[in-house]
């Protein structure tokens, strides 16, 4: 199926994005690996799309004193390659192998990926464990908002009219494990375990599980894998998909708890 | 003796083979290599109109309204229809066969009028100067709907609460019941009797080029030139000549490089029909590509069978009789023009097959629904005759602690038990069961491997070992279609023309989908005249230059086809000689042709370089005896007769192993042993075998089309219908057994549904292998996590 | 109302200026525009591969990319680099060990599969399997194209 007609414009600055957004039908085109396939099969009906790939603004991995900034347009194969993602926020580095395949790892960005906001994508549910803070910008400023509020339902973030995701902030963790269930490589996950763990405790985040990723908060809390696994009843009540219920997400959200809970609980 | 002038097979003497099975590189891959290959989407045309549908969004429903107002006025619309507007230039189909007795389907339309059946059955179409203004003026078309009852379940449908074709009386499209006589008190009197109920998902082909159909009228001379993804030109001819009304003589169907087809595209699908009626309706040229989200709405389904299965043995361990209930549902039309009955048909037929117990017992329903229709999809019906077969087979083994292979050999039909009639009527010409069960026994390491499993179990390693034994319908003689009044050709042809420099042309009526038929023809031509490979030119798939026959279906174009090709190339051979013995006034018994040259038959000595022959022969007749006239274009035919089929044989393997915490199945090795009679090219024959059982695999684990309780597809793109990837496949060993069929010179038997008709019998016995110390045991198919995980009672 | 813009792109080392709707994706562009139809359309949602072409380097969907994006891009496609001959290796061995059938996927898996060849890495079995997981082939069930790669990069064959 073709796409549908529309307007495009690639903005040159911020300042004419923030221009652009506010004509009626616009949308936002970084990466497109999300929204061209919408497109083509004529899921979505923009007026006008605004590329934003060339801003320099929205590029680059920076390493900060309070963790790592990566740029909204930054490549899931750009922050593959990067050393400063691998020293500061490995997680990032694990999750982005199960993103997809490499045609599609060259074009989909960071910001894309936490704007649209999958339940079942990697970045989100890393977000969230990770705690970063999502950078979005205005014409007015600059608006910063922790994981745990950006994602607010599904496929719905915190991203207000005339905004703009320009960045992540990762803050550095010491230990970190990804784990995810896909039936096939590189496909969405049944379900997706992204889990962190420092000297202030253990933050277990899933994908897959329900309207937008979810910190299983109680389970993170747990003394044992044992309480753990019966305190993430509590937290997740998984939306049923096509080929499993939800009894069995959570299932699967347990076996993944399960690999992960000694990395998540060694000594420190 | 000469070159190939006995059977390739001939016992107890040595014939030159040539190139006969050697595994030579197709020839001719460079075009498909550099993408400059000829697939329908790659054509252009001068004043090519694109045609998009309108399809119904329900299952079923009766169209009150149409209106087009807003369609029409869309930029470069060229015209919208409906099925009236279409069926002036098409009439409609009813797909019954006389040899299928009672079997009914209602007449359809290449575009439904007042009624659809299905979601996604086309109601309108639009013709416009891009496929993307099409597709925009679809969106414009309004319609009014009025929902109707919608049949979704094969019990609803058999039980017929509501009868999806009033006029049909029921939801019954075909019956069968086949009775040895017996079966109850070999039942009764069994000390071991096994039943089990096997699900089978329905599934889809989904080759990756969509189906594609370019058609292009003249109206100058009331001609159709069809240029069609399709693996029987010569019975569309016949389809768009009768269905047009334009004389047979003016349809040419010509068929290019096609994008894989696997049986989607051998079937009368409506919205080509429409295509080609418009371009008739138009006068100009007309394409439709379907795209990946109508493919799944509207290429052929297959599978969605239910069938509960029972097994009498004795405390032996010998099989006295099988019993097999088989429900399996359609869709809401019978396939034009072979039917939705025949796969239902290969079950009752094949069910069993490889074993050598006397009582059988068969019932079948095939059922109408509101779904996309189902019809024949590579190894029609052996998927399901042969998981429920081995399946229960299994079940059986374990429930007198036999090992499965032992209890295989026992019970297969001894190697020298042929000619065989088996229970459900089929005739076996000659089959190897016991030599491929030990080739396989042998080449996976059967023992060891058992041994490596009982040691991991003590570990919580859940590895499993699957067999599937099998037989499999190819080579089809006219009991196939033809008796049944199909207008199907089960003859093919082949001419070979010997060009002025000696290289020679062949053209055959079977075509090429990538299998490597051009290849093996090419093998076979040279190796019968003389030539080496590289003189050889291939044409396929063009009804205006090839002669009559099938096409590329059931397993036949190396049986078949090949078989044409071999005698041709014999023919073209001695009718060269005589040339060559004319030219050189010698005696042509004295003379042989090798190396592209004729030789002299003894001392070997070069006596005349076949472009020397192909000079005078052409160019300079003068110089011949007057009373002599070459011949050096000839076509020969072939039809198998003596059986309905030649059954071919063989066994499969799987070594997997289970996640029981996750339910994921990691697939660690295949193993495909397989008789194919005489392997032509074993590197083709090993791709064909690992093609098809990764086909198979992806029915055991991955692929299904879900539907709704509504007669909504669920799963209707690629991203959610699971195919198999390079990721999860494993490597597959394949190893063959050569048991040449007497019936052909050529001895060669088909081997394109070995693959996929064993593979899931084979990852399901596997599967159940490996759960068996956990008490489990899954048996609907696709075998997913959450199916595994049930089974294992981790979750509700 | 087309929107088109006026695009500069290098195909296959030629400089191109098209006025492009937007809504044309890379591919259709590829093929209906310049006549290079080589890259293939299989799905048009991003998961079969078959339109897989190089965009500044890197591979990418050619269906996943708007024509309009590729403005100052350098793409390549299956065309440009047969005959360039980068890829005369692998379709070399893709041809001895017969790792294509219908040949439409070929294209794509050959730009996706010679992406892992320029790595300079020497990928084991499974990790060929992984590179190519975004690529279907419904014919050869994978295994003489995994061959294939292997003896390109690994001298084997």
């Amino acid at each position: 199926m073709k796409a549908p007609s529309f307007a495009y414009a690639k903005a040159k600055s911020l300042a004419e994005a923030f221009e652009l957004i506010e004509r009626p039908g616009a949308r936002i085109l970084a990466g497109g690996q999300s929204l061209i396939p919408s497109l083509n099969m004529r899921l979505a009906s923009p007026e006008l799309l605004i590329d934003i790939t060339g801003l320099k603004d929205l590029q680059g991995i920076d390493r900060r004193p309070g963790g790592l900034r990566i740029g909204a347009l930054v490549t899931h194969a750009q922050l593959q390659r990067s050393d400063a993602v691998d020293q500061h926020a490995p997680l990032l580095l694990q999750a982005a192998a199960h993103i997809a395949h490499p045609a599609i790892r060259n074009r989909g960005t960071m910001g894309g990926s936490l704007a649209l906001a999958d339940p079942a994508a990697e970045y989100p549910a890393c977000a969230l464990a990770l705690n970063a803070t999502i950078v979005l910008v205005h014409r007015r400023g600059e608006r910063r908002v922790p994981a745990a509020k950006f994602f607010k339902g599904l496929f719905e973030t915190d991203i207000r009219p005339g905004e703009i995701l320009a960045a992540a902030e990762f803050p550095k963790v010491e230990r970190s494990v990804f784990l995810e269930l896909a039936r096939r490589h590189g496909d969405y996950a049944i379900v997706g375990l992204a889990g962190v763990a420092d000297a202030s405790g253990r933050r277990i985040a899933y994908l897959g599980v329900g309207a937008t990723p979810v910190f299983a908060e109680q389970a993170s809390r747990a003394v044992s894998l044992n309480a753990a696994l019966e305190l993430l009843g509590r937290d997740l009540q998984p939306q049923a998909d096509l080929y499993n219920s939800s009894a069995t997400k959570l299932h699967l959200a347990k076996v993944l708890l399960s690999r992960a809970w000694t990395t998540l609980s060694k000594p420190h | 003796m000469g070159k190939a002038e006995l059977p390739l097979h001939a016992p107890g003497t040595k014939v030159d083979r040539g190139y006969i099975g050697e595994s030579v590189p197709r020839p001719g891959l460079q075009r498909l290599l550099q993408g400059r290959g000829a697939f329908i989407d790659d054509l252009r045309f001068p004043r090519l109109a694109h045609v998009a549908f309108f399809r119904s969004p329900y299952a079923h429903a009766l169209v009150k309204k149409l209106d087009f107002k807003a369609a029409l006025r869309a930029p470069g619309v060229i015209a919208v229809l409906d099925g009236r507007a279409v069926a002036e230039y098409c009439t409609p189909w009813v797909a019954v066969l006389a040899h299928l007795k009672g079997i009914k389907s209602p007449p359809q339309h290449a575009i439904a009028i007042e009624r659809a059946c299905w979601q996604g059955e086309a109601v309108a179409a639009v013709v416009a100067e891009s496929r993307s203004q099409a597709e925009d003026a679809v969106a414009l078309i309004e319609a009014e709907w009025k929902e109707l009852p919608v049949v979704v379940d094969m019990d609803d449908a058999l039980a017929g609460r509501n009868v999806i074709h009033p006029d049909l009386g029921d939801n019954i499209c075909f019956k069968r019941e086949h009775d040895t006589g017996g079966v109850d008190d070999a039942f009764s009197s069994a000390v071991v009797v096994v039943e089990e109920t096997f699900h089978f998902g329905r599934h889809t082909g989904v080759c990756l080029e969509g189906r594609a159909i370019l058609a292009d009228y003249n109206a100058g001379e009331h001609s159709l030139t069809v240029y069609h993804a399709t693996q029987a030109p010569h019975m569309m001819q016949d389809i768009f000549s009768r269905h047009l009304n334009i004389p047979e003589a003016n349809v040419r169907v010509i068929t290019k490089d096609v994008g894989g087809s696997f049986g989607i595209k051998v079937h009368v699908y409506p919205d080509e029909m429409a295509t080609a009626a418009i371009s008739v309706m138009l006068r100009r040229p007309v394409k439709f590509v379907a795209d990946r989200l109508e493919s799944f709405l509207s290429d052929i389904h297959a599978r969605e069978h239910k069938a509960k299965v029972r097994l009498a043995c004795s405390k032996e361990g010998d099989i006295l009789a099988f019993d097999l209930d088989d429900v399996t549902a359609i869709g809401p039309y019978s396939v034009y023009p072979r039917t939705s009955g025949i796969e239902g048909n290969q079950v009752v037929n094949l069910t069993g097959g490889p074993y050598k117990h006397q009582k059988y017992r068969a019932k079948m329903h095939v059922v109408f629904t509101n779904k996309n229709v189902t019809c024949q999809y590579r190894a029609v019906g052996h998927p399901i005759a042969v998981a429920l077969t081995e399946g229960i087979v299994d079940i059986a083994a374990q429930k007198l602690g036999m090992d499965p292979a032992e209890f295989r050999r026992r019970n297969l039909i001894a190697d020298d038990a042929y000619p065989y009639t088996f229970p459900s009527g089929i005739k076996f010409e000659k089959l190897s069961h016991h030599k491929t069960l030990d080739l396989l026994l042998q080449k996976m390491d059967y023992k060891a491997l058992r041994a490596e499993q009982a040691e991991l179990r003590k570990q919580k390693i859940y590895r499993g070992i699957g067999l599937a034994s099998m037989i499999e319908v190819t080579n089809p003689s006219p009991a196939f279609y033809g008796v049944g009044g199909a207008r199907i050709s089960a003859q093919d042809g082949a001419t070979l023309r010997l060009e002025p420099t000696g290289m020679l042309t062949v053209m055959c009526s079977v075509t090429e989908q990538g299998q490597g038929t051009e290849a093996i023809f090419a093998q076979i031509a040279a190796s019968a005249v003389g030539v080496s490979l590289a003189k050889v030119k291939v044409i396929t798939g063009d009804t205006g230059i090839t002669p009559y026959g099938g096409g590329t279906w059931a397993s036949r174009g190396a049986g078949i086809g090949g078989e044409a090709v071999l005698l041709a190339g014999r023919a073209l051979r001695s009718n060269m000689l005589d040339v060559a013995a004319a030219m050189l006034k010698m005696d042509k018994a004295e003379l042989d042709i090798a190396g592209n040259a004729v030789v002299h038959k003894l001392t070997t000595e070069k006596k005349l370089e076949l472009a020397e022959l192909g000079r005078v022969a052409y160019f300079r007749p003068d110089t011949l005896p007057l009373d002599f006239q070459s011949e050096l274009t000839v076509t020969r035919h072939y039809t198998p007769r003596q059986y309905g089929f030649t059954f071919t044989n063989g066994i499969q393997a799987s070594l997997l192993e289970v996640d029981p915490d996750s339910g994921f199945v990691k697939l660690l090795k295949h193993w495909c042993v397989e008789d194919s009679g005489t392997v032509i090219n074993p590197m083709l024959v090993d791709e064909q075998l690992r093609g098809g059982v990764v086909q198979g695999i992806g029915a055991a684990l991955f692929e299904e089309c879900i539907y709704g309780p509504d007669g909504q597809l669920l799963n209707g793109s690629m991203a959610d219908y699971l195919v198999p990837m390079a990721g999860e496949m494993p490597d597959i060993v394949c190893a063959h057994v050569e048991t040449p069929t007497m019936q052909s010179q050529l001895g060669a038997k088909g081997v394109g549904e070995a693959g996929t008709a064993g593979a899931p019998g084979a990852i399901m016995n596997a599967i159940n292998d490996a759960l068996a110390p956990l008490g489990a045991r899954v048996t609907r198919m696709p075998f997913t996590p959450e199916r595994i995980l049930k089974a294992l009672k981790k979750v509700d | 109302m087309d929107h088109a813009v006026e695009t500069t792109l290098t195909v296959n080392g030629t400089r191109i200026t098209r006025r492009i709707a937007p809504r044309v994706h890379l591919v259709d562009f590829l093929r209906d525009e310049l006549g290079l139809t080589g890259s293939h359309i299989g799905c048009e949602h991003g998961v079969c591969g078959a339109c897989t072409v190089r965009v500044n380097g890197d591979i990418v969907r050619g269906c996943l990319m708007l024509a309009v994006q590729a403005d100052g891009c350098t793409v390549e496609t299956i065309e440009g680099l047969s005959d360039s001959k980068e890829l005369a290796p692998l379709q070399q061995a893709f041809h001895e060990h017969n790792a294509l059938q219908c040949g439409f996927c070929t294209p794509g898996m050959l730009m996706a599969a010679q992406d892992l060849v320029r790595s300079g890495t020497k990928p084991t079995r499974d990790e060929i399997r992984a590179h190519i997981s975004g690529n279907y082939c419904r014919c050869t069930g994978y295994q003489a194209i995994v061959d294939a790669i292997e003896a390109t990069i690994n001298g084997k064959g």
